[in-house]
């Protein structure tokens, strides 16, 4: 009997119809992947099973039990616990009431700070992280860390499924393993893990079966062994993906950007470089190897305590983003959400915010019009998917705000343009058409560097690697040199 | 979209109009509850009294705007009508420009405590709540300094005064309607256009809606923030000269309580605390929404304690209509 059993769920939002018919089972001990493109209602549907959401139609049932969950509390009750990719930690919190903050005072009225830590102390050995200081505030630990809190928080409710949405996006390789390490002891103690991921690899790793969804609908579900990872990518996008990285030839031309010496904090450590016009190099490393941080001293949107940056033969020394735009670099941030876009606002607004609208005239008034179509002009270039383009942001798909970002910088036409993370969280179709991007960018001699902490995206769009370790330029790889294996060994110092 | 029931169409429009359909309903109740409320003469005087107000109502939205507030504006009103009417009566002879000048003087003075607050947010990072707080008592107290505690009052035959005073009381010609209407509406359009058709516009709500986005986009976000508390600043002072070009008097305890007011009119009209959600028209049919509550409940006669009590509950009406619209997209 599958622990988890939903059938038929329906769910709509004003016109659109998130969810129309999605049924999905998962038994106990195992690990069953959750797959599809953004927007093909993954996370609605687990907002639905934990209480988020209220369905429209459809049955869930827990152990063959029809249940009739009406809030986020009764999922909880009932032993499902949705760990989000932003986390709910209280972060001025110490680790043990956090994992205890549903049920801090179990004795009585007062919190006995002793007690609760003793047995969040017992929790974390139980699962092999006796290394977290229970007393600790929350909010100082790395964000794997974090995870693991709100994984004990899940164990001390004594869940029986646990759904996980893009765990892994924000952590290291190692970290990764840490976590996939306790997903199994987990597995093996019979919870029903649900996890919701892009990352192929991941899933071919941890999971026996997959469902998949696309536009509101259940594809199907197929074990894991029996299926390429090829075949997977055709059930999530509906059509044959040849390739999914284009084919790109390559001219090279002059350098754009040469960096010398670059020092900013204990993050980056004398780094140099060069990039030449036309180039796509990337940047591999583990999280806090130092990558993120070279860029954002590059871009002046953090302070540089020394090194030389030249640009087309010119020395520059940008002391904020606006003065590094003005020189001629870009730079879409790591984090879409918080620093690439504004949800609340529309495509037109996030596609012409830059220092100097060009369809400003010379009293200061825009011309809305004019603005209208370059906006226009902009969407169909990139293929952003909008009803149009007074949407909001917030109401399209990561893939698409990704691209949303991306306008501005393909409109400046910079010499340089850095893409942080270009498409975390962000489905496979989109994935396509932002490579198509940054291969048109560099056909047009632009120079770009790509930070990304996914391997293959480097080995299949990068001409160049460089990989960052502990703030310091571990190595460079070109060619066939470009290889998964090289790029751990360099990023984790194993020479 | 087209397939939209009536009911739907209905809905949609109550929600995303709320404040627009809070007026209309509060002026066709109004019209009916009293027969004096549709006169010419106490829609004029109506408009007339909230012209002080909206001045304000802007300036704060331009704060709130940027995810600030400011709880200065009712001092710093106080501020700017002592300082227009201490600099006018400095010189005896004084004409047209003179009053100019002491308008300038008296709004540059409004920006520059703005333009404090201002600075203590943009470039300190201190809470707006703080710093406005601080500089609600210290513009308290400079408009008590400077005056030395007496209301001021314009000199009688001077012909600044004289023109000042015809503003404040006469009706512009041709168009016959209250000089300071007539100023109010270009208050009005002025920023309508500022804030629809101008970077500076767009670019104070983004600083709002997602500040390190835009930072990250290459905009100065401290200069945005700034900006918006200097422009409240002088908006605040120029609502202290209009005050006080009615009432011939300018008090230095005046404009208490002014900023919860204009901060109503903000949240009636819509706008987010938070920032980045907020328009000119929706603030200007906020203090309309205000305003009338006042009035037909003075045209009513209902008691002044008992007004308090509706005016606050109609606050609570308005921004819970706004809540209902949204509770299904977002959990």
């Amino acid at each position: 009997m599958a622990q988890v059993e939903m059938v038929g769920i329906a769910k709509h939002f004003g016109g659109v119809k998130a969810l129309r018919n999605v049924s999905f089972a998962a038994e106990a001990g195992e690990i069953h992947a959750l797959m599809g493109e953004n927007g093909a209602g993954k996370s609605t549907l687990m907002k639905t099973l934990s209480g988020a959401y209220l369905r429209d139609a459809g049955e869930i049932k827990l152990k063959g039990q029809v249940t009739d969950i009406q809030s986020p509390r009764q999922a909880l009750d009932m032993g499902v616990t949705v760990i989000y990719q932003e986390l709910v930690i209280a972060p001025h919190l110490s680790v043990a009431e956090n994992i205890f903050i549903d049920h801090l005072s179990t004795g009585g009225f007062f919190v006995k700070r002793s007690h609760i830590e003793a047995e969040a102390r017992k929790v974390l050995a139980e699962i092999g992280f006796t290394d977290i200081d229970v007393s600790r505030p929350a909010g100082e630990l790395s964000i794997a860390y974090q995870q693991v809190v709100e994984i004990c928080k899940a164990l001390t409710r004594n869940s029986s499924v646990l759904v996980l949405d893009e765990p892994t996006a924000v952590l290291t390789s190692h970290e990764t393993e840490k976590l996939f390490e306790l997903l199994f002891q987990l597995r093996d103690k019979g919870v029903c893990i649900i996890y919701v991921s892009h990352r192929l690899e991941e899933i071919f790793h941890i999971c026996t079966r997959a469902t998949i969804l696309k536009d509101g609908e259940t594809v199907g579900t197929v074990n894991i062994a029996d299926i390429t990872q090829h075949d997977l990518i055709n059930m999530m996008v509906g059509r044959e993906l040849s390739d999914l990285f284009p084919d790109r030839s390559v001219e090279i031309g002059a350098p754009v950007l040469e960096v010398e010496g670059l020092n900013a904090g204990v993050m980056v450590q004398d780094v140099g470089f060069t990039l030449y016009a036309g180039e796509v190099l990337g940047f591999a490393g583990l999280v806090g190897a130092g990558r993120t941080e070279t860029m954002r001293a590059i871009f002046g949107a953090d302070a540089r305590e020394s090194g030389r940056i030249v640009l087309k033969g010119r020395e520059i020394s940008p002391s904020s983003p606006k003065e590094a735009i003005r020189d001629g670099i870009g730079l879409l941030p790591e984090d879409r959400k918080a620093q690439g876009v504004l949800l609340e606002m529309s495509v037109r607004v996030n596609g012409a915010l830059r220092p100097d609208s060009p369809y400003e005239s010379k009293v200061g008034l825009i011309d809305r019009a004019a603005e209208g179509r370059g906006i226009q002009a902009l969407v169909e270039q990139l293929a952003v998917k909008t009803a149009s383009i007074e949407s909001n942001v917030g109401d399209l798909s990561g893939g698409n705000q990704q691209k949303v970002a991306l306008m501005k910088w393909v409109d400046m036409g910079s010499d340089v343009l850095i893409v942080d993370e270009p498409t975390r969280g962000v489905d496979v179709g989109a994935k396509i058409e932002i490579y198509n991007v940054i291969n048109d960018l560099a056909a047009k001699g632009v120079g770009v560097i790509v930070v990304s902490s996914e391997m293959t995206e480097l080995i299949g769009v990068c001409d160049r690697v460089l990989v960052m370790r502990e703030g310091h330029i571990a190595g460079e790889l070109t060619g066939d040199d470009i290889r998964e294996d090289k790029m751990i060994a360099l990023a984790m110092g194993l020479n | 979209m087209e397939n939209k029931t009536l009911g739907q169409k209905a809905s949609y429009i109550f929600f995303e109009y709320n404040a627009l359909v809070m007026l209309v309903v509060l002026v066709v109740a109004s019209s009916f509850l009293s027969e004096a409320f549709l006169s010419t003469q106490n829609i004029t005087n109506l408009l007339r009294q909230l012209i002080p107000l909206l001045l304000v109502s802007i300036g704060m939205l331009l704060v709130i705007l940027t995810g600030g507030i400011d709880l200065a504006v009712g001092s710093v009103a106080a501020v700017g009508g002592v300082v227009l009417v201490m600099v006018m009566n400095g010189n005896a002879d004084g004409g047209a420009f003179w009053l100019i000048l002491s308008v300038l003087a008296a709004a540059g003075g409004g920006a520059l405590l703005g333009a404090v607050t201002g600075a203590f947010v943009a470039f300190f990072r201190m809470a707006p709540f703080v710093a406005s707080l601080a500089l609600m008592t210290i513009a308290r107290g400079i408009a008590y300094i400077i005056s030395n505690g007496q209301p001021q009052r314009f000199d009688r035959e001077q012909e600044a005064a004289l023109i000042l005073r015809t503003f404040g009381s006469k009706s512009a010609p041709i168009i016959d309607l209250a000089w300071p209407i007539v100023f109010g509406a270009l208050v009005i359009a002025f920023f309508y256009v500022l804030m629809r058709y101008t970077a500076y516009g767009r670019l104070t709500v983004a600083t709002g809606s997602n500040e390190t986005a835009i930072r990250l986009a290459g905009i100065p976000v401290a200069r945005y923030k700034l900006l918006a508390y200097a422009a409240c600043g002088a908006l605040s002072a120029i609502a202290g000269v209009v005050v006080a070009s009615r009432s011939g008097v300018a008090t230095p305890a005046s404009g208490v309580a002014l900023e919860l007011d204009a901060i109503a009119a903000c949240v009636i009209g819509g706008a987010l605390l938070s920032g980045g959600k907020g328009t000119v028209v929706n603030t200007v049919i906020g203090v309309l929404v205000l305003g009338l509550i006042g009035n037909i409940m003075n045209l009513l006669s209902v008691p002044a304690y008992p007004q308090q009590v509706i005016k606050g509950a109609i606050i609570i009406l308005a921004v819970l209509l706004q809540g209902v619209g949204r509770k299904d997209a977002r959990v």
